[in-house]
């Protein structure tokens, strides 16, 4: 689940990305014809084609973000579930991945120092926890 | 001069400006308009749309969980057809809860309804998946409710979506738009709990099952009604019988049932009972946090703690709760470390209990409530 979806509800449509491209590349047209009024010393158009390429440029690359943090809402992210395995005589303890079939108090792989039967401790995930702000 | 002609050409473009500066006036008044008739209706376009895009979240987790509940069962079950349309069918199960008019006797029709729905579940696991062993099916069980609760989540959410639409109603689309937010963690809260479900992973509800299994490992267990075993356990000089579900399958058990039989096994003579279980925090509180209290600490549909206070009422016998605070999320979702690390602080809540409200010979109850999945005993 935590890879990156790609299912119906995910898909992005091929018309919205040629109608999103096609604005950025006429906006970033509109900038370079704007240096070009400059220069010829026509400044309310180079002035009116600055503001049209600006505003181009920047709703296009609005939309692509909000379609990108769509696709990434929809990750479901799950920390690693890791077990612990400890020896219970001499203390000897494994921490791994999570296999499926673990338990807590499950019997063991054997003990690499002391041959005994090992036994799974814990098994948890961490999270980390974003800053708090209430006081 | 050339300052000169700048500033001319400055002026010319001014009542250029000027020239054209009714057609700017006009458009305010236009969107000023629209905005005093049309503003609710823009209001509930915006609203709908975030219900939308919701929507779209969680038919996607809703889909997953259905995945998952398909790979989980043919590969555990190795099921000779494929498994899908009984899947399918099963998502789509409801439970009618008992009339309440006359409210005497509900609890126990509640009862016998939970019992016919588990009996149901049960059978169609062993149906959908002939070769999983009994933890296999009970942790496929589990997957296939949390699978459930997410088509059901996704159905409702659908409907005030497709009715907000139709009747554009500002009420219904605005009241599924405010509780949103909360829908949406439970949601996700289900997804990862499927995870941890197929896998047999324990989750954050199990912290008080896994308190009782860390007092109870090493003593002898013996199988009690229903789905839950108990170990007589000497602690500091009392006798307690310790309660859990039996694990490691997913399974929450009968505790009501086992801690009457205990009381009855020793004719009311327990000084005290202490129930442990998972209970939902507060936003700022920590999670694992451990607090004490009174009374039957015990969720799910009240049939258990019914039961409980009935028994403990006949023999007036004390009744302590020992809490794990958590949210939602951390409930279904596998263990966090937090939750584990408050097994011991727990443990050791219930010693100070224990040497505090009963005298040395005593006899105490000792029940972790929750779900057992990924804790064995």
């Amino acid at each position: 689940m935590s890879k990156t979806p790609q299912n119906a509800t995910t898909r992005i449509s091929t018309f919205v990305l040629l109608i999103i491209f096609l604005t950025l590349a006429l906006s970033l047209t509109a900038l370079i014809l704007a240096t070009t009024f400059f220069g010829q010393d026509n400044k309310i158009i180079a002035g009116y084609l600055l503001l049209i390429g600006f505003i181009g440029v920047a709703l296009s690359t609005y939309v692509l973000f909000q379609i990108r943090k769509r696709v990434l809402r929809l990750r479901i992210e799950l920390p690693p579930i890791v077990t612990t395995i400890e020896c219970r005589k001499c203390g000897f303890k494994i921490v791994r991945e999570f296999q499926r079939g673990d338990y807590i108090f499950k019997k063991g792989e054997l003990c690499q120092k002391c041959n005994e039967n090992m036994l799974i401790t814990a098994i948890y995930r961490e999270v980390k926890e974003k800053e708090k702000t209430a006081p | 001069m050339a300052i000169v002609s700048a500033l001319q050409n400055q002026l010319i473009q001014l009542q250029l400006f000027e020239e054209y500066s009714w057609i700017f006036n006009l458009l305010f008044y236009v969107i000023f308009v629209v905005f005093i008739f049309y503003g609710q209706r823009i209001q509930m376009y915006v609203m709908l749309r975030e219900v939308e895009g919701s929507l779209y979240k969680l038919k996607y987790i809703k889909d997953e969980g259905r995945k998952i509940a398909i790979e989980t069962i043919k590969e555990i079950g190795k099921p000779q057809t494929d498994p899908t349309g009984r899947v399918d069918r099963f998502l789509e199960y409801f439970t009618i809860a008992p009339q309440s008019l006359d409210p005497a006797g509900v609890v126990w029709k509640l009862e016998h309804i939970l019992d016919v729905r588990d009996v149901r579940f049960k059978d169609e696991v062993k149906l959908m998946a002939p070769a999983a062993d009994e933890t296999q099916a009970y942790n496929l069980e589990n997957t296939l409710e949390a699978a459930m609760a997410l088509n059901y989540i996704y159905k409702i959410i659908r409907h005030f979506y497709l009715l907000g639409k139709k009747t554009l109603s500002l009420y219904i689309i605005m009241q599924i738009q405010m509780i949103l937010p909360l829908i949406m963690r439970e949601a996700e809260a289900y997804a990862s709990a499927l995870k941890a479900f197929a896998y047999g992973q324990p989750i954050g509800d199990g912290a008080g099952a896994l308190v009782a299994a860390k007092l109870m490992y090493g003593y002898e267990t013996r199988k009690m009604p229903k789905d839950c075993v108990v170990a007589t356990v000497p602690i500091e000089g009392r006798t307690a019988f310790v309660i859990k579900a039996e694990g490691p399958g997913g399974n929450v058990g009968k505790i009501g049932d086992a801690v009457k039989a205990i009381i009855d096994e020793n004719e009311g003579k327990i000084a005290a009972i202490i129930m442990i279980d998972a209970a939902m925090k507060l936003e700022g509180e920590e999670v694992g946090e451990v607090a004490e209290g009174v009374g039957a600490a015990i969720g799910g549909p009240g049939v258990d703690q019914f039961k409980i206070e009935e028994s403990i009422l006949k023999y007036r016998i004390p009744i302590n709760a020992v809490i794990v605070r958590e949210d939602i999320g951390d409930a279904v979702s596998p263990m966090r470390k937090e939750i584990f690390d408050s097994a011991d602080k727990a443990i050791d809540r219930i010693k100070q209990v224990i040497l505090e409200r009963t005298k040395e010979g005593d006899k105490v109850i000792i029940a972790g409530v929750g779900n057992s999945i990924g804790i064995g005993q």
